[in-house]
């Protein structure tokens, strides 16, 4: 008689915990990207009734009343985040620079640890530091919202770049000073236009984490008129902070506006964070290739 | 030798080459101002914070860590309930969510078909992209009413023995709403850390295991598991520290009233990142106000600990691998 082939005993028990801990892994993974698409999915099927012309047109309809629009909203998180950006992505590409161009091997270690621990710094906090060192005493303005937010952005764009910077080849920084050319010149002229795709990817991603963000914008820039408001020395209304408000409204209207903007804001949060993970793959892909 | 007495080639070239100094100096200095400036920011952060608490500490003192009030108008503040909250809320998340994220993790690396490995990773990084006040707005108005009229009943009549689901939730605003929204949020980070982890796992030691007849599961079990032993815990210490930190999408889902040490999930509760939230514009006494500083001040303690940590684990964790 042959014997059989078929598992049994000992053997098959192994082989249907194996099945039994892939199956469980696979849920756990298709759980997630479930929880995803629910979410997604919902957020569109709630915003597509509440999306016209009017929201991008309109400030708040007074209370009770329908209709009404967030673009004072719109216009506040275009202010508040580009003018953290344009504070942030400077100031983190030059840390990057002297971290992985000028720094000593222990001060690097520090400095990027200084930033892992920015980056861990919950951002109600920031808030509360931003309004304790910008507003108590002299109100609130949307310039000061852009600050907290910046020091959010601050360590994301470092660490990218910094991580970009590593990948350049040392082959590239030394032909550079063969040829007699000074270290900042190098820096300047050689090495950042080479990474100026991986500055591109930590800022998108940066820009991408901010315009989310709601805590630091609370305490910042919450107390503010029903207008289109452009100045940034004045508060301003932003999406984050409506739907925030919105949310939490007894006013059905105001729930569907809430469903809007979180419409406008997660599309423009994953479109900005996808366009980012594309850059970044282009241009490690550049960087290795030469 | 002076400038001036050299030929006019070899001036050019002199200029030029004090430019460069100067140069490089300059881009050093300013470059290096800018490091030192993010590294005292973090100075300034702890200061100022606590600087602001300053009034609760003269007024209510240490005594604050275990008082057990919040009340706005006979100024009595006390942080013992929140405190909890928070602990408790990102207790469960991280019971939940760990295991899921390293099952994550390990099908990501080891399980997945090459084709779909890079569409489910990135899926899985999107969840985390997406705002929190975003997931805070569906949390109260989808998953709340689930909460309430499915799970609620659902879980009180199965385990309503146990103390976490003692009762039938009375509103989709509760203690565990913000811990299923918490989960969320912390797993697609654990879980990317985690895959990254297992893909650093040398391929050798893993084929060996296989070549004694392991199956993948006790490959990961035998294999994967204890060699990213540190790696795993700080993963999940980061993603703990997102769960404390969280204001934001806590606060909208939490119900913000608390009932005091309450481990029934189905009431509401409160957090120190919500509670200070939820008062951005009601503060009006210099007390209240010290008050939520303090709790910012606790509530960085428990954030800088939780990352310190993950930090020196994975440093002793990268040291011991070089040996």
């Amino acid at each position: 008689m042959r014997p059989s082939l078929k598992a049994t005993g000992r053997a098959r028990r192994r082989l249907l915990t194996n099945r039994a801990s892939e199956l469980t892994a696979a849920l756990a993974a298709f759980g997630a990207v479930a929880v995803l698409a629910i979410v997604v999915i919902d957020v569109i099927q709630k915003a597509v009734p509440a999306l016209n012309i009017d929201l991008f047109t309109q400030v708040q309809a007074t209370f009770g009343e329908s209709g009404g629009g967030i673009e004072n909203a719109i216009v506040g998180s275009a202010i508040v985040v580009g003018v953290a950006a344009a504070a942030a992505i400077p100031i983190g590409v030059m840390v990057a620079i002297y971290v992985s161009e000028f720094a000593h091997e222990q001060v690097r270690r520090y400095v990027r640890l200084a930033l892992d621990v920015l980056n861990g710094v919950p951002s109600i906090v920031i808030g509360i530091f931003a309004y304790g060192l910008l507003v108590t005493g002299s109100g609130q303005a949307a310039w000061k919202g852009s600050f907290a937010l910046a020091v959010i952005m601050l360590p994301i764009v470092a660490r990218t770049t910094i991580e970009i910077l590593g990948l350049v080849p040392n082959a590239l920084r030394e032909a550079s000073v063969a040829l007699g050319v000074a270290k900042w010149r190098t820096v300047l002229f050689v090495i950042l236009p080479t990474v100026r795709g991986g500055i591109l990817t930590g800022s998108t991603l940066a820009v991408a984490r901010a315009a989310g963000e709601t805590a630091p914008l609370l305490f910042t820039t919450s107390i503010f008129l029903n207008s289109v408001v452009t100045d940034p020395r004045q508060a301003v209304d932003t999406l984050p902070f409506t739907i925030f408000v919105y949310s939490e409204a007894a006013d059905t209207n105001l729930n569907q506006q809430a469903w809007a903007a979180a419409f406008i804001l997660m599309a423009f949060v994953l479109v900005t964070s996808l366009s980012a993970r594309f850059l970044l793959f282009r241009s490690e892909r550049k960087i290795r290739g030469r | 030798m002076e400038a001036s007495s050299l030929p006019a080639p070899e001036r050019a070239l002199d200029t030029r080459r004090r430019r460069d100094r100067y140069g490089d100096v300059a881009l050093k200095w300013i470059t290096g101002l800018a490091a030192a400036g993010s590294v005292g920011l973090i100075g300034l952060i702890i200061y100022k914070v606590v600087d602001g608490a300053r009034p609760a500490l003269s007024h209510i003192g240490i005594s604050f860590l275990w008082g057990r009030t919040w009340d706005a108008v006979s100024n009595h503040f006390g942080a013992l309930d929140f405190i909890f909250g928070t602990l408790y809320t990102t207790f469960w998340a991280v019971l939940i969510g760990g295991p899921i994220s390293i099952a994550i993790g390990l099908f990501l690396s080891e399980l997945a078909p090459r084709g779909v490995r890079g569409v489910i990773g990135s899926l899985v990084e999107m969840l985390a992209a997406i705002p929190s006040v975003v997931l805070g707005l569906w949390g109260i108005l989808v998953l709340g009413p689930v909460v309430h009229d499915q799970f609620g009943p659902w879980l009180n009549t199965i385990f309503g023995w146990t103390p976490f689901f003692s009762s039938k939730p009375i509103s989709g605003s509760s203690v565990f709403t913000a811990i299923l929204v918490l989960t969320i949020m912390m797993t697609p980070i654990t879980a990317s850390i985690s895959r990254d982890l297992f893909a650093q796992v040398p391929a050798d030691i893993k084929e060996g295991a296989y070549g004694l007849g392991l199956t993948r599961w006790e490959m990961m079990r035998g294999v994967l598991l204890p060699y990213t032993r540190g790696g795993l815990i700080s993963a999940v210490l980061l993603g703990g520290g997102r769960a404390v930190g969280e204001a934001i999408a806590v606060t909208q889902v939490i119900g913000a009233t608390t009932h005091g040490l309450a481990l029934n999930t189905f009431l509401t509760g409160d957090t120190l990142a919500s509670r200070i939230a939820e008062q951005y514009q009601g503060a009006t006494s210099f007390l209240q106000v010290g008050s939520l500083f303090f709790l910012g001040v606790i509530l960085l303690v428990m954030s800088l600990v939780v990352n310190f940590t993950a930090q020196i684990i994975v440093r002793r964790y990268a040291i011991e691998r070089a040996h």
